[in-house]
């Protein structure tokens, strides 16, 4: 019967067809529905303050040196003695990143050795000619409550909710420069309403030795071997059955 | 005086249903053709998107319609019009629903019944490939030629095994009066089944194929292959001028569509019950049923298969099509005169 099947091939692709137009259809109404995105989602940067309403920024330029597009210019100026913008000896007294040249690929967020700058959820940022294509510190740097700011108002385009959201950055080693993070991955969010991620127990607090956790990260990495081999890629199985 | 009243009424409303029709018609391709493809299609005009047509429509005419430098100018401008005007008059000739009677007098839901429907069908289809043609030689430039030569070869491929296909049609039903077919088609086989013309399952077959051919649609939209030659034919025309080509391709498309269902699925046929209103618009129901099924076929078959070759075409047409149509003329032939005269020996 293997001349049947072959006569009936070309009709087989027809109901290839009607059976994709009673499926879930993959389009998103962009405006109206939004994609929850991914927690480590590259947005609009965002300048951060301590709790007690000090700039994390100190003006250390390393941010502007290691952007690879070359669109931060970051001038520090020292702290005013007797009103300090930030606890160290400089602050970001000039902060600008040019949003047309960025490329959103976070170095200036891997850089930073205080977390000053992160990344948000919002890539709603269309502007209407070159010069408001560069944000300047008073868009960036977020509310003393720790709010990120927006040049204008919330409109169902311009969704100050995604700026609210932590990028929930994740550092390979050691978040905020603690030693006895050194060789855990711990997740590092941005500020959001009201300041610092909750810290990170430890190593000793958690009462592990060191041999301990280098045991179970090898038990975790063999774990996850054999899954990472045998996942398929979406919707093969699907096909597979078709063929 | 009354005939021309009645006619220009009538004429009137089939241009009105012509153009409703064609705003559904791409909206419906366009969705379903979505669908098929795991999209949405357009929703945003209207509800589920259901002006989309006409909001692309007011778009064309408003944009500029530019003439390039080295058209044949006067060719260039008629082409639009003259592949709109076939596709309009072809439908004249189709009934949409049984006459109805109104004060003693009898209409007919057609514009005018020829007795040379079929003929004039076909010639008035073939009207449609001088305006293809002409639109891309005398647009100067390479793809609309290269496009209007394929539509040239593909006429020739295709025109044949399109009459050829509709010759056991008129054997059968007697006639070439597009109503007189749809009337034979009225009778039943054992009570029941509609004697529709569709037991001449290879002329179906064969129309249909040569309809997609004759209507330029997937798969075989050579002329205006998007991938290959940018648009064929209408690569060079814009603005409200485009429009009118794609109107004439929506309304070819539903017309064919609507002559399938008169040749093949007995038009308006179909049960009549109740008071006499329902029985007036009960047929008009049936036939635009039957004609919308057949361009869901048409757009089914669009999201499915691929562009054929034109090679693959041209042979397709010359050395299956017609030698398959000219077989079943001769088996139709035989089985009619069968039915007329009884067997030979008997």
């Amino acid at each position: 019967m293997s001349w049947f099947a072959d006569l009936l091939g070309p009709w087989r692709g027809f109901t290839v067809t009607w059976r994709q137009m009673f499926k879930p259809k993959l389009t998103t109404r962009y405006p109206k529905e939004k994609r929850v995105k991914p927690q480590r989602f590259h947005g609009r940067h965002a300048l951060n303050r301590y709790p007690d309403g000090m700039e994390k920024c100190i003006g250390c330029e390393l941010c502007a040196s290691v952007c690879p597009a070359r669109c931060i210019y970051v001038r520090g100026e020292d702290n005013p003695p007797d009103d300090p913008v930030s606890p160290g000896e400089r602050f970001g007294f000039v902060y600008e990143i040019n949003m047309l040249r960025c490329i959103f690929c976070g170095m200036c967020v891997e850089a930073c050795p205080t977390e000053a700058i992160t990344m948000t959820h919002l890539f709603e940022m269309s502007v209407s000619d070159r010069q408001e294509g560069i944000f300047t510190k008073d868009v960036l740097l977020v509310e003393p409550d720790g709010t990120p700011n927006h040049p204008l108002p919330d409109t169902p385009l311009i969704d100050i909710k995604e700026l609210r959201l932590g990028d929930g950055w994740l550092r390979a080693t050691s978040p905020s420069g603690r030693a006895e993070f050194e060789g855990v991955e711990a997740w590092s969010p941005s500020a959001r309403m009201g300041g610092l991620a909750p810290a990170e127990p430890a190593q000793e607090a958690r009462g592990e030795s060191q041999e301990s956790r280098v045991k179970s990260q090898e038990a975790r990495t063999k774990s996850q071997e054999p899954r990472t081999k045998n996942q398929e890629p979406r919707g093969d199985g699907e096909e597979g059955t078709d063929d | 005086m009354e005939d021309f009243i009645v006619a220009a009424v009538k004429t009137v409303i089939a241009f009105a249903l012509l153009f409703t029709v064609v705003l559904i018609l791409v909206w419906a391709e366009r969705r379903i053709v979505a669908f098929m493809q795991n999209r949405l299609g357009p929703t945003r005009a209207g509800p589920l998107g259901i002006l989309q047509t006409l909001a692309d429509g007011l778009k064309l005419i408003f944009k500029e319609s530019m003439t390039p430098d080295r058209v044949e100018v006067w060719l260039y401008l008629a082409a639009p019009i003259m592949a709109l005007v076939p596709a309009l008059l072809i439908f004249l000739v189709v009934p949409i629903g049984a006459p109805i009677t109104i004060g003693g007098t009898e209409y007919t839901l057609q514009v005018t019944d020829l007795n040379v429907g079929v003929l004039y069908v076909l010639a008035m289809s073939s009207m449609a490939v001088y305006a293809i043609a002409l639109a891309g030689w005398s647009s100067g430039s390479k793809y609309p030629l290269i496009g209007s030569v394929r539509s040239a070869a593909q006429m020739i491929s295709y025109e044949a095994a399109m009459g050829l296909a509709l010759v056991p049609v008129i054997m059968f039903n007697g006639t070439t009066s597009l109503a007189g077919i749809v009337e034979a088609q009225g009778a039943t086989y054992f009570g029941f089944l509609p004697a529709w013309n569709i037991v001449l399952l290879p002329s179906f077959v064969v129309f249909v194929i040569a309809m997609f051919a004759e209507t330029n649609r997937a798969p075989f939209d050579l002329v205006e292959a998007e991938q290959e030659i940018v648009g064929g034919f209408h690569t060079e025309y814009s603005g409200f001028r485009f429009a009118l080509f794609f109107l004439a391709e929506y309304i070819n498309l539903f017309n064919m569509s609507a002559l399938t269902v008169v040749f093949f699925f007995g038009g308006w046929q179909g049960p009549v019950f109740g008071p006499t209103v329902v029985q007036w618009i009960l047929p008009v129901i049936y036939f635009f049923a039957k004609t919308f099924a057949i361009v869901f076929l048409f757009i089914w078959v669009r999201g499915t298969l691929p562009r054929l070759r034109y090679d693959q075409l041209m042979s397709f047409g010359w050395k299956r099509l017609i030698p398959v149509s000219l077989a079943w003329i001769i088996l139709a032939m035989i089985a009619v005169g069968i039915r007329r005269f009884g067997l030979p020996w008997a």
